[in-house]
């Protein structure tokens, strides 16, 4: 099991090989939309990637919760 | 009415990633042919093991995010576009006010085939990994509107994006197209052309089906061989050639430099045959008078024509014959598909641009690998060096499968 600094920093090099976001960049405040300009169909690619890191399922209704990235690091603690 | 110019071009070719570089291995008499790199050539023992491959692959000159979101065919025609956007002096730094306004400004870019490889490449992540390793991207990667809708946004292009799909004649078809909205008035500048990166098992298999390609494995670069007696098919090439062209007006008022005029063009169509041109080449004939009619000119100022000739039995006469009946037994006659091989929808785009050049010039490149030509050309085709030549006027020609002819008129 990942611990939150693991989940994201794991989930910060998925964002970084899917969008090309600097993974210092990605920081649990930061909104996938609005701060990181990532578009719905890299937020599929991104999904992916991380339930097959992380062991766990993101139904496209919790998908759609995840505004932040905070939020996905909280989901993937809680579920995987 | 306008004229329509160009002023600025870009090209990534089997002869070099860009158009300088393409330009000059041309004259030199270098060839783009090789031996076909993949697994799967040897996987499906295709009796092709040839193509004329990119001298500078995409993948090294673009972004690693920007090339993932797309198929090659969109790869190539995003370079070539991006270097005749600077070329023509149309780039601007981030924040900048554009110079051209964005209603104003159209895209038309075709492919002959489309994002070949990415429906290869994810049909077989669905039938081994399953419905979630399929990209989300899939289908703006192989849609045929996607490197004109992807250098839309990359130029920010708002007066139309438009995709002409005519097989070979897709590039040259654009050119025409653009042409056509620039003399109605309809926008100040177009970024026109064609891209193709179709060198995967299915389509090799299918031209090789058709009969269509040469299968000289042992001598790759002698294999294209236009109105050689020695042909036996073309090879198959991937690249892009994108043009600006702008309303001369809108050019001078900005400044620019003119590289040369597209001064008529002429599309035409056969209603033959699905994939063979008409014996008689009336479609062919056409389509160059037609060029020189909006052009305002006559046969005799043509002095030099850019053939199509792919280095096939059939089709190479059929030309030459169409280009004696149409414009006379004076132009002269090259046949650039020798060095580079067929590059389908790229074609017409990067042949184009070397008619202009020929022109802006005063040289013709010579023919490759013709060394014994067929006594059924009856006409003086450039071999051995390029020809220096002053040109009042040049024609390109392509023609695609579907029977289509484009004719493009060049002028200084």
């Amino acid at each position: 099991m990942a611990d939150t600094a693991e989940i994201l920093s794991g989930l910060a090099e998925i964002v970084e090989e899917v969008a090309g976001i600097d993974t210092a960049e990605v920081t649990a405040e930061k909104s996938f939309v609005d701060d990181l300009d990532i578009d719905s169909l890299s937020m599929v690619e991104i999904a992916v990637q991380a339930e097959d890191k992380f062991g766990v399922k993101i139904p496209d209704d919790q998908l759609a919760e995840l505004k932040t990235v905070g939020d996905a690091v909280s989901y993937i603690e809680k579920n995987q | 009415m306008t004229d329509v110019v160009v002023t600025g071009y870009g090209a990534t070719t089997p002869l070099g990633g860009d158009a300088a570089s393409t330009w000059d291995a041309l004259l030199a008499g270098k060839s783009g042919v090789g031996h076909t790199t993949g697994e799967w050539v040897d996987k499906h023992d295709l009796p092709v093991k040839i193509s004329a491959q990119l001298a500078v692959d995409p993948t090294e000159v673009l972004p690693r995010v920007q090339a993932r979101r797309m198929d090659r065919a969109e790869q190539v025609a995003v370079v070539a576009a991006r270097e005749a956007w600077a070329h023509a002096g149309l780039a601007v730094e981030k924040g900048e006010d554009p110079k051209v306004d964005p209603t104003r400004l159209a895209v038309i870019v075709g492919t002959g085939i489309g994002g070949v490889t990415t429906l290869l490449d994810q049909d077989d992540l669905l039938e081994s990994d399953g419905l979630r390793k399929v990209s989300p991207l899939v289908v703006p990667m192989l849609m045929p509107n996607g490197p004109a809708a992807l250098i839309s946004l990359e130029i920010g292009a708002k007066g139309g994006v438009h995709s002409p799909a005519s097989a070979c004649a897709t590039g040259a078809e654009a050119m025409a197209w653009a042409w056509r909205l620039l003399k109605a008035g309809e926008v100040d500048v177009v970024v026109a052309g064609g891209a193709e990166a179709c060198i995967a098992p299915i389509t090799v298999a299918g031209f090789v089906q058709a009969r269509t390609l040469s299968q000289r494995n042992d001598a790759p670069q002698e294999a294209s061989r236009p109105f050689d007696t020695g042909r036996d098919g073309f090879v198959l090439g991937e690249g892009a050639g994108v043009l600006v062209l702008e309303r001369r007006e809108f050019a001078e008022a900005r400044g620019a430099t003119v590289h040369g005029t597209l001064a008529g063009i002429g599309l035409t169509s056969d209603a033959y045959h699905i994939t063979g041109p008409d014996p008689e080449g009336g479609g062919q004939g056409r389509a160059m008078l037609n060029a020189v009619r909006t052009a305002g000119l006559e046969p005799s100022d043509v002095g030099h024509v850019n053939c199509h000739a792919t280095s096939t039995v059939v089709g190479d006469v059929g030309e030459a014959n169409a280009i004696k009946k149409a414009l006379g037994d004076h132009p002269v006659l090259t046949a650039p598909k020798a060095s580079m091989g067929h590059l389908v929808g790229g074609a017409g785009a990067v042949e184009g641009l070397i008619a202009l050049l020929s022109v802006r010039d005063g040289i013709i490149p010579a023919t490759l690998n013709l060394e014994d030509k067929d006594p059924k050309v009856d006409l003086d085709v450039v071999a051995g060096e390029p020809r220096k030549m002053e040109l009042t006027a040049a024609v390109n020609n392509s023609f695609g499968f579907g029977g289509h002819n484009a004719s493009l008129l060049f002028t200084k």
